[in-house]
């Protein structure tokens, strides 16, 4: 194993690499004068947007671009050979024992049919002349390297018989085995819950700490990427924009797409009022249609005509070193010219709306899923229906021009919340008070149209939420007559038009398909629909986190300013605590199908603090070299809501457990403050004492910028 | 309020669709192979009165073998049949039944088929308990003894043969279709159909639907293929149409006796059918590596 690590050039090195994809439509550039080095147990991060290319650098590094990629110039050197000439066979020999990839869905990184064991045994299996035996014990070793608790177990289980999170780990483990000198990971921690995401995290840094490995770390998240790196590359349209270590980038950024791109994103220090996000303008333009010069150009607002935009030898502007900062490059033409400190770009603000009547009151309502067992113990004992509590005495009320958060790890019941609300499931017991009526048990066919109208929803999934089939026109069109809304054809179409205009659409999308629609637009189509009935409440279910960055920011914006325009009611479903402090007026967070916490934002987001709250706050990851936070990572994984913890809900993972009382009795709703309700059994004036989990540092910044 | 609309163009039919991205066919070689052996058929049945040189139930000059000239009458360029009928003429001729009462039959089957698999995929429960277990009982029987007992039954007329097919077919085209549903029912766009109250029915038909059709028109091709060679087979067992019509399964039923030495009979019927059956079956292949692609 030594001898792997007695090479003391760099581990990598990039030079000028260039990757083209080749189409039908002919040769595509994805990735153009890419640049990096590499030292040992060095960590890299690549940021950017979905498209942007960061994929396709990992794949170029492995040499494993599929059939219709290419690498067209420049050079991938790997401990000082040139990764192209190296044979088939001295490739593979590479993959998987020099060079380790872990990717996002760790469910489809393992093979669903096979032991743990045996996939992980393989690895050194193939690269190694060593025995079953001692295969068997590395494995066993690197599975307790990762933490996974009771690693023989884990050896001889499915991948389907553990969670996400540690799956994802034993993909990490199983990246390790061979003591890798270089590690890619790509996006490992997108597809999991933030309390998961936390645990990996933290693992990531002491992997590169324990074994010295170089580490590549891909993702969209600035806030990862402050913690797992030490320098960071920003992509934007195939291209680095800039470079340099993270401390530097995050506090002395030049390039203003980076800028844009941390403006974007709601950080403790941004609010909805004072602070507003502001949305880069336009769209990331296809690799066939970028303009000339500054791939940035047309959506900079420093943008200036025959300077940016002229044509240059090597497709874009070269990069530039940032006078009097070492290892600080910028691909901009005027970045010493920008006076950051005097630019107050246009932000999404808004003046506050005073919230109005009581539109949605909601009093202990449950929904309970019948369970029928057909098993044959089940018979004879007599218990054959078994009760899975999706909601458990859920209390809150909204009010008219008010955003409701609900917040909760996948699992915790907000979905099912969300059907009852629609009249898709109907509640099993307790008041679900709308607008008047009692709507609880009445199932969207029992609801008068206006009924229907007047609540709906925004889903999602962009890919998902617009019927393919049928033009965006006569989606909307659908849902403006089954609505009764109007019922003469001008009409409808005038509002069909009406509507766009709202979201800010050219009229002329009308007549598209879905897949003519970025994800963006498809989203904002979808709000268009919810709105369509002039709804009095819009459930909005995490519609802007499959979105990137700067379009979450535009629809998060859109949807707030149409909100003050109708003055409705939102109730936001989300697991981004920073979105939601950002917009929400209350917070509600649930955990398996309990509310935990409630109360205004400022409330919930400050000591006291319910144990769940505080952790779930630790865990999100912030993009700010200013921001202190507490560090608590929450032991065990999600208990099943078929057979939930007795007692406290959250008993098996509080760090703040006081003793049996938690496991036997179900802890009492305690109000801090008028509206402030904790679910806790530690009394109100302890949690008081708990410190604030987000500090902010005192730090000089502004004389940097 | 007129003007809102200008300069935009109209929306095409789905129809309009569906035909412009079956034209994208052009660009597989296989399907285009297809398409042609298909067309020919197509062809020579439109203009079978025009094309074949004699009446096709008419008693000429019996067993003729292929190329022979008869004086008065002509060239038999395939031969004739033991009853002296033109063996080219009556392949001709055979060719309408089967290209009419095909396509028919799928066509007939997948009436019943969709609405089933609709149902079955979008409700579920006790609806798609019943269903599929009615398609599981008519799939167990070996289709050839389910053929012969309907049409013993019912007799044997093109109607029947209909009833035949699209009872023997429904249930796998129900079985696609019910898994094409059960995937497409947890898209967002319909639970947003569903919380503004939309009809089943509609959000099966409106829905649901057209977002499943792209692998059913290839299902589609595939099956006429199968129905061709179960007509054929049908008319091979004496359960075809009732002669003298020619019927390409009855020809060959009709002189298998003679295979041996008068092998023309026999041959030429068959490959009559295989190429017509392939043709579907490429078309299908062709059908379905365009729409992978991208």
């Amino acid at each position: 194993m030594a001898v792997k690590n007695e090479y003391d050039g760099p581990i990598l090195e990039c030079r000028n690499l260039s990757i083209s994809y080749f189409t039908r439509a002919g040769e595509i550039p994805a990735v153009v004068d890419f640049n990096l080095t590499l030292n040992q147990g060095d960590s890299v991060g690549l940021v950017g947007e979905s498209g942007c290319g960061k994929s396709t650098v990992a794949m170029a590094i492995m040499q494993y671009m599929g059939s219709n990629g290419g690498i067209v110039g420049g050079q991938v050197i790997y401990k000082g050979r040139d990764l192209a000439e190296l044979s088939p066979e001295e490739l593979r020999h590479l993959r998987g024992n020099e060079i380790a990839m872990v990717y996002q869905e760790p469910m489809a990184s393992l093979n669903p049919s096979m032991l743990l064991g045996r996939q992980l045994m393989e690895v050194p299996l193939c690269h190694e002349p060593i025995s079953e035996k001692e295969a068997y014990d590395r494995a066993v070793q690197i599975l307790a390297d990762v933490k996974l608790p009771d690693p023989e177990r884990v050896m001889n289980s499915y991948p389907h018989q553990i969670s996400g999170g540690q799956q994802q780990r034993v993909v990490i483990a199983m990246a390790l085995l061979s003591n890798p000198s270089l590690l890619l990971l790509d996006e490992p921690t997108t597809a999991l819950d933030v309390t998961v995401e936390a645990g990996i995290v933290e693992l990531i840094g002491e992997i590169a700490a324990k074994f010295n490995t170089s580490m590549i770390y891909i993702s969209h998240n600035l806030g990862l990427i402050l913690a797992t790196c030490d320098r960071m590359n920003v992509m934007y349209s195939g291209v680095v924009v800039e470079h340099g270590s993270v401390d530097e980038v995050f506090d002395h950024m030049r390039h203003p797409y980076t800028k844009g791109l941390f403006s974007c994103i709601p950080l403790p220090g941004t609010d909805k009022k004072a602070h507003p996000l502001v949305p880069i303008r336009g769209q990331l333009p296809l690799p066939h249609e970028r303009p000339s010069g500054c791939y940035f150009g047309p959506r900079c607002d420093f943008f200036q005509e025959g300077r940016c935009d002229q044509a240059v030898e090597r497709g874009t502007i070269p990069m530039q070193d940032v006078t009097g900062r070492p290892g600080h490059t910028v691909r901009c033409e005027r970045w010493s010219e920008i006076d950051w400190a005097s630019y107050r770009p246009e932000g999404l603000s808004g003046e506050e709306m005073e919230a109005g009547r009581e539109v949605l009151s909601i009093d202990n309502m449950r929904k309970y899923y019948e369970l029928t067992d057909n098993s044959i113990a089940a018979m004879i004992s007599g218990k054959r229906v078994r009760y899975v509590k999706a909601n458990e005495s859920i209390s809150f009320k909204a009010h008219e021009c008010e955003t409701v958060a609900i917040v909760g790890e996948s699992g915790c019941g907000k979905s099912t919340f969300a059907k009852v609300l629609m009249g898709l499931e109907t509640a099993t017991d307790g008041h679900v008070n709308f607008n008047g009526n009692d709507v609880g048990r009445m199932p969207v066919q029992a609801r008068s149209p206006e009924q229907v109208g007047s609540m709906q929803m925004v889903f999602q999934n962009p890919f998902d939420t617009l019927n393919p089939s049928h033009t965006v026109g006569s989606q909307l069109a659908r849902v403006i007559k089954k609505f009764g809304v109007e019922s003469d054809k001008d009409k409808i179409e005038n509002r069909v038009m009406e509507l766009l205009d709202l979201v800010k659409l050219p009229r002329d999308f009308a007549r598209r398909r879905p897949r003519q629609l970025s994800g963006g637009q498809k989203q904002r189509v979808g709000i268009a629909r919810a709105f369509a009935g002039n709804p009095s409440m819009v459930v909005a279910d995490e519609p802007v986190s499959a979105l990137d960055v700067s379009v979450q920011a535009a629809v998060t914006g859109l949807l707030m300013d149409i909100q003050r325009t109708y003055r409705t009611t939102l109730l936001f479903i989300s697991h981004d605590l920073s979105l939601v402090r950002y917009l929400a007026d209350r917070v509600v967070v649930m955990y398996l199908g309990q509310i935990m916490e409630q109360g205004t934002t400022d409330e919930v987001f400050a000591p006291p603090y319910h144990p769940y709250t505080e952790a779930l706050l630790s865990a999100v990851p912030i993009a700010d070299t200013s921001i202190k936070k507490k560090r608590i990572i929450l032991e065990g994984s999600l208990p099943s809501v078929m057979s939930p913890p007795k007692g406290c809900p959250f008993n098996t993972r509080c760090p703040r457990k006081i003793g049996d009382i938690c496991e036997t009795e179900v802890p009492p709703f305690a109000e801090a403050s008028p509206g402030h309700i904790i679910m806790c059994h530690i009394p109100i004036a302890e949690l008081q004492k708990v410190e604030p989990v987000i500090v902010q540092v005192d730090k000089d910044k502004s004389a940097a910028e | 309020m007129t003007d809102i609309t200008a300069g935009i163009p109209r929306r095409e039919s789905s129809i309009i669709r569906t035909l412009k991205g079956m034209a994208l066919i052009r660009e597989s070689a296989v399907g285009m192979i297809g398409l042609a052996l298909i067309l020919f058929w197509g062809v020579l049945a439109i203009l079978a009165d025009l094309i074949a040189p004699f009446d096709p139930n008419a008693t000429l000059y019996p067993l003729a073998f292929p190329g022979t000239t008869v004086e008065g009458m002509g060239t038999f360029w395939l031969g004739t049949d033991h009853l002296g009928r033109d063996v080219l003429s009556r392949i001709i001729h055979g060719s309408r039944t089967v290209l009419i009462f095909a396509p028919l039959a799928t066509f007939c089957a997948y009436l019943v088929g969709i609405p089933m698999g609709l149902a079955a995929g979008y409700r579920r429960g006790m609806t798609d308990a019943i269903l599929s277990f009615i398609s599981n009982v008519i799939l167990s029987f070996p289709v050839l003894v389910l053929y012969i007992i309907i049409i013993a039954t019912i007799g044997a007329s093109a109607t029947n043969i209909i009833i035949a097919v699209t009872f023997a077919s429904a249930p796998g085209i129900f079985r696609i279709v019910r898994g094409l549903v059960l995937d497409l029912r947890n898209r967002e766009y319909v639970f947003a159909a569903e919380t503004r109250g939309e009809t089943p029915w509609r959000i099966m038909l409106v829905e649901i639907l057209p977002n499943a059709r792209g692998p059913l028109i290839v299902d589609a091709c595939l099956r006429v293929g199968y129905v061709i060679i179960t007509i054929g087979v049908l008319g091979f067992l004496g359960l075809g149409l009732p002669p003298p019509d020619p019927d390409w399964g009855g020809m060959i039923n009709e002189t298998r006796q003679m295979a041996m030495s008068f092998p023309h009979m026999t041959v030429f019927p068959c490959i009559a059918i295989s190429s017509l059956v392939l043709g579907f079956n490429l078309l299908a292949d062709g059908l379905r590596e365009v729409s992978l692609r991208d």
